[in-house]
């Protein structure tokens, strides 16, 4: 037997999750010592403060990497290989990092349902109960979920990093537990919202059951859990096939169901409905960004040398999703579950630029390829959608917000800018010019037509004009169209609320006229180190 | 660094547009509509002195260029030939006519006047931008933006249905646009594969060795966006409906100018870049052309709606254009050119006059009028000038150009201007049977009172009707600077024309440098 050797850790290069990590342990403890009263101004603090400590420290690990100065695919393996520090992954963490704050100041707004947060007071409180209307009269707050929403977001940092299949698998559930109790803490309507948390833990336990599944096969296929191993191994294969298959396969249902694409998609609008819509944005956002990133490493660096193999499934996948995300939004009356088939479609449109997987010789010099395409239209859909639900938390009536569509009839005259801030969203998740969702879209459609998946940039661009419809449809009703009864009224948000408007919207304006910058950086960085 | 002229030639609306839209709501109603009238009217005189420092010898000019996004190849590049001059004097001509012509449109609709007009001022520049790119994922991205304005234009202020004709138009349109974003895509893909890396720079791409299959499929892309755009039939039922909804001003915009967008998109991007895909669409360019010419015609005559019956007018004039530019000789493209400049001002006079009548009797339908040239003269006399003006009635400015387009489709051949012919004709009874239904006859019920055309309402028009009958007997001014512009065109189609190759198609995968 070999004597046990300590691994060795390299703690700077990793302090950004580690931060996080410790937010979230800490605000734990702030739970059990701290009075209630001053719960809710330090686990904000807290929040806000790691947070923001984490973005610094990823931007220093950025520069010790010297990421972007040096020629694509550049990077380093970091706790003994089993994270990957690399240009992607960097990137990933800015994002997932600006996703997290942003969704902090939305899970911190207190102004909107009359001083408390928009979560239920007391979570253990059975719905219509004594001791609810108890937690309700005595102004009880849930401060936890600040501690919760950590834990997810430290998970979402280690899963596009992950670089083998346990640690993938770990920050997979990481990420994933929180999520399925925070989405059962709505403070109104809190059947509906039990029920999503409900379906989204049942589902989410399942799929995750197929991606272990799907790592045994692979584990079995190549003897090695990690992602370079088993790149060797399907480099130099010589038979057992059916495992890598369905390893592959298996996992990609585990992935699939995380980022909502069809087939996998059910449980999408019923627990964007009924989740609390800071947390529903925060998934919308967060989920997406972190599980299509480790998507992007499992399938490009681990099984890249299989790509003939599963593109034929991913454009099966690609083309239900666009079918099932544009056809269904058609029929939705619910803004939320709009937003939420409208998300399906993203990762519709998102598949499509994942199947610009091309060996590296096939790039000519200053071309767009698949990853730096994916990262930006990553970028800017993730805070679009922030934004989007941001403002649907302020459109609402006496029971808390109105989600149903024919309520915002007539928002226009209400409130003009609200409705115009959410018409420009809404035009940019159509794809028009001058919007970040234009730019993204033509980089995504680029990097496929380049690997010649022409029929499937076809498909898209119809997906695109019905998708469109979806999305007029909103605009009309809030410009066009006569208020039904009192309407809506549109809440007056604290700081924190507008700062997430602001930045969202902001950052569609400006990456969608002046892209170039950002695509730039994305061009040298990002490529997986293998 | 010289003098960014064209730059400030298309920004200067859209940052007056949001001035505009910035006045303070409490100040006079006047204000907004005065500030956006005297801005059309400087972009107006801005135009004239680019217009005067034009140099008709020269190609491209006033040229600007700087990377924008260097990963798309995409450049802020502007440049100005004579295309696209006598369109930038189109539009900046039509635009205060139309300012002051729906001095009060803007009251009624759902917001504000100051969004009407900031919306008009904000089209304008976009429009602008679209003549003056020369940088395709610059052009691409102008072009899809000038349906948001007009989408907010014809939803917010019109007729009870605006709603749904703004949606459809909207829907039509980027339809059409994003298969052409295929394309455009497409474009970068095989530029990227270049040696010069990718680009989407008018005068990089121009000298691209396109394979014959790829370029064709491409040409295609570009080539249905223009045709929902122009409207060609199938894919014109957005029209009339849009036309009809919105407020005069806002047809006005949307028929005479954006619509010239699809025409001028032909000829600058179809025939610029795929040459040899645009010789192997002609027959049935111009077989639908003339098809589209008959049946718009056709239509229109059926019409009893005006607005629509002008919409179905426009779609057969516009056919008339695309005819011109496919049958690719200098007569046929002097002619579309050409009319594409007449066409706005005669289907600019057309709209403003109906909207004057059909405002003051409150219905667009022929059936509801008669005897209007008893109780209103001017305005009766003003229709029938306007009227004649877009059948083409020889002295007016678009006899020259249909006239033009006419003898080069006879020289390509003679059975396309034998059907052709036959749209004059059908452009006859349309506008005669109008205006002898309308103007006409007994005084029709609710008609008695209408007042005849006030001062302003006349100021508008003036302009508008002193060009066509100027340039109909004097086009030479246009001539001037449109014909370098058509050899250019010629030059570039003829220059590089392929025959058909058995096997071409292998040509595509295996790109080569420039010629």
């Amino acid at each position: 037997m070999t004597p046990f050797k300590a691994p060795s850790v390299e703690y700077s290069l990793i302090a950004p999750v580690l931060i996080i990590l410790g937010v979230a342990v800490v605000g734990v403890l702030v739970e059990a010592f701290v009075p209630r009263r001053l719960r809710y101004v330090v686990q904000t603090v807290l929040a806000l403060g790691g947070t923001v400590a984490a973005i610094v420290e990823t931007i220093i690990v950025f520069n010790r990497l010297n990421l972007g100065d040096t020629h694509p695919g550049s990077g380093r393996l970091a706790v003994m290989g089993a994270l990957a520090l690399d240009g992607p992954t960097i990137y990933l963490w800015l994002l997932i990092l600006v996703i997290g704050l942003l969704a902090v100041l939305l899970f911190a707004e207190r102004h909107l349902e009359g001083g408390l947060l928009s979560f239920a007071g007391q979570a253990a409180a059975l719905p219509g109960t004594d001791a609810e209307r108890e937690a309700a009269t005595k102004g009880l707050e849930q401060t936890e979920v600040f501690p919760l929403m950590m834990f997810a977001l430290a998970g979402m940092l280690m899963f596009p990093a992950a670089n083998d299949l346990l640690t993938m698998f770990v920050a997979l559930e990481v990420l994933s537990l929180p999520l399925y109790l925070l989405c059962g803490l709505s403070r109104r309507r809190r059947l509906l919202s039990q029920e999503a948390a409900m379906k989204y833990f049942i589902l989410g336990a399942f799929s995750s059951a197929f991606f272990v599944y799907g790592i045994a096969l692979v584990y079995g296929y190549s003897g090695s859990m990690g992602f370079a191993e088993i790149s060797q191994a399907i480099g130099g294969r010589t038979g057992g096939h059916g495992l890598l298959l369905g390893g592959i396969g298996l996992m990609a249902v585990g992935l699939l169901f995380k980022i909502g694409a069809a087939p996998f998609h059910a449980w999408t609008p019923d627990v964007y409905q009924g989740a609390p819509t800071a947390v529903t944005a925060f998934m919308a956002a967060g989920t997406k960004v972190a599980a299509f990133g480790a998507m992007l490493r499992l399938f490009y660096v681990a099984f890249g040398g299989a790509r003939w193999d599963w593109t034929p499934m991913i454009w099966v996948v690609a083309i239900m999703t666009l079918v099932v995300g544009s056809a269904l939004a058609l029929v939705q009356s619910d803004i939320k579950r709009l937003l939420a088939y409208s998300s399906i479609a993203h990762a519709g449109f998102l598949l499509v630029g994942f199947l610009g997987i091309r060996s590296l010789v096939d790039i000519s010099a200053g071309e767009i390829s698949a990853v730096p395409a994916i990262l930006f239209y990553l970028t800017t859909y993730g805070l679009t959608i922030m934004a989007a639900f941001a403002l649907v938390t302020l459109v609402r009536d006496a029971g808390g917000e109105v989600g149903h569509l024919a309520r915002w009839s007539g928002l226009g005259k209400e409130s003009p800018a609200v409705a115009g801030l959410m018409a420009f969203l809404l035009l940019a998740m159509a794809g028009i010019p001058l919007t970040s969702g234009f730019t993204g879209k033509w980089a995504l459609f680029a990097a496929a037509l380049a690997a010649g998946a022409w029929p499937m940039v076809i498909i898209a661009v119809i997906g695109s004009v019905v998708a469109a419809y979806i999305y007029l449809r909103v605009i009309v009703l809030m410009f066009f169209s006569e208020p039904v009864g009192d309407g809506p009224t549109v809440a007056m948000p604290s700081i924190m609320t507008s700062v997430v408007i602001a930045v969202g919207t902001a950052a569609t304006l400006v990456l969608g006229v002046v892209p170039g910058p950002l695509l730039d950086l994305l061009g040298r960085i990002g490529e997986f180190i293998r | 660094m010289s003098f960014p002229w064209l730059s400030i030639l298309f920004l200067f609306p859209i940052a007056a547009s949001i001035v505009v839209a910035l006045v303070p709501r409490s100040s006079a109603l006047a204000l907004p509509k005065l500030i956006a009238f005297g801005a059309s009217l400087a972009t107006l005189v801005f135009s004239a002195v680019i217009a005067l420092k034009y140099d008709t010898a020269k190609g491209m000019q006033f040229t600007e260029n700087h990377e924008w996004i260097k990963l798309f190849g995409a450049h802020y590049s502007l440049g100005l030939n004579g295309i696209g001059l006598t369109l930038v004097l189109l539009t900046t001509i039509v635009v205060p006519v139309v300012i002051l012509a729906s001095w009060n449109d803007g009251d009624e609709g759902r917001w504000s006047p100051h969004a009407f007009f900031a919306w008009m001022l904000f089209l304008e520049g976009l429009a602008l931008g679209v003549f003056l790119a020369t940088d395709v994922f610059l052009f691409y991205v102008l072009f899809e933006a000038t349906l948001i304005p007009l989408y907010f234009l014809i939803g917010g202020y019109g007729g009870p249905d605006r709603a749904r004709a703004a949606v459809k138009f909207l829907l039509y349109n980027l339809g059409g646009g994003l298969i052409m974003l295929a394309a455009v895509i497409g474009l970068y893909v095989v530029s990227a594969k270049s040696p010069g890396g990718p680009t989407y720079l008018l005068s990089d791409l121009q000298h691209m060795h396109l394979g014959t299959a790829t370029g064709r499929w491409l040409f295609l892309g570009f080539f249905i966006a223009f045709a929902v755009k122009v409207p060609m039939f199938p894919v014109h039922t957005w029209l009339p409906g849009a036309a009809e909804q919105g407020t005069p001003g806002t047809s006005v915009l949307m028929v005479s100018i954006l619509d010239k967008i699809g025409t001028f998109g032909m000829i600058r991007f179809c025939l610029g870049l795929f040459p040899e895909a645009s010789h192997w669409a002609t027959p049935v360019v111009v077989v639908l052309a003339i098809f589209t010419i008959l049946y718009g015609g056709l239509m229109a005559i059926a019409q009893d709606s005006i607005p629509r019956l002008i919409a179905y007018t426009s779609v057969s004039h516009f056919s008339f254009i695309v005819l011109g530019i496919f049958v690719m000789n200098s007569q046929g493209q002097t002619g579309a050119n050409l009319y594409m400049f007449n066409h706005g001002l005669s289907t600019a006079a057309l709209f403003l006059v109906t909207g004057f009548l059909i405002k003051r009797r409150g219905s667009p339908l022929i059936s509801s009028y008669g005897g209007v040239e008893k109780v209103a003269p001017v305005l009766a006399g003003l229709l029938l000038i306007s009227g004649l003006s877009s059948l083409s009635l020889p002295g007016l400015s678009s006899f020259v150009s249909e006239f033009l387009v006419l003898v080069g489709s006879f020289v390509y051949s003679p059975w396309a201007a034998a059907f052709a012919v036959l749209g004059i004709v059908l452009a006859a009874l349309y506008i005669l049977l109008m205006y002898q239904r309308t103007m006409t006859g007994p005084t029709a019920e609710g008609v008695g009172d209408i007042k005849d055309l006030n001062a302003r309402e006349i100021t508008a028009l003036a302009p508008v009707l002193l060009l066509i009958v100027v340039l109909g007997f004097f086009p030479k001014p246009l001539l001037s600077i449109i014909n370098p512009a058509v050899h250019d065109t010629l030059a570039q189609v003829g220059s590089s024309d392929p025959a058909p190759k058995v096997g071409a198609d292998s040509a595509a995968s295996n790109p080569e440098a420039g010629q």
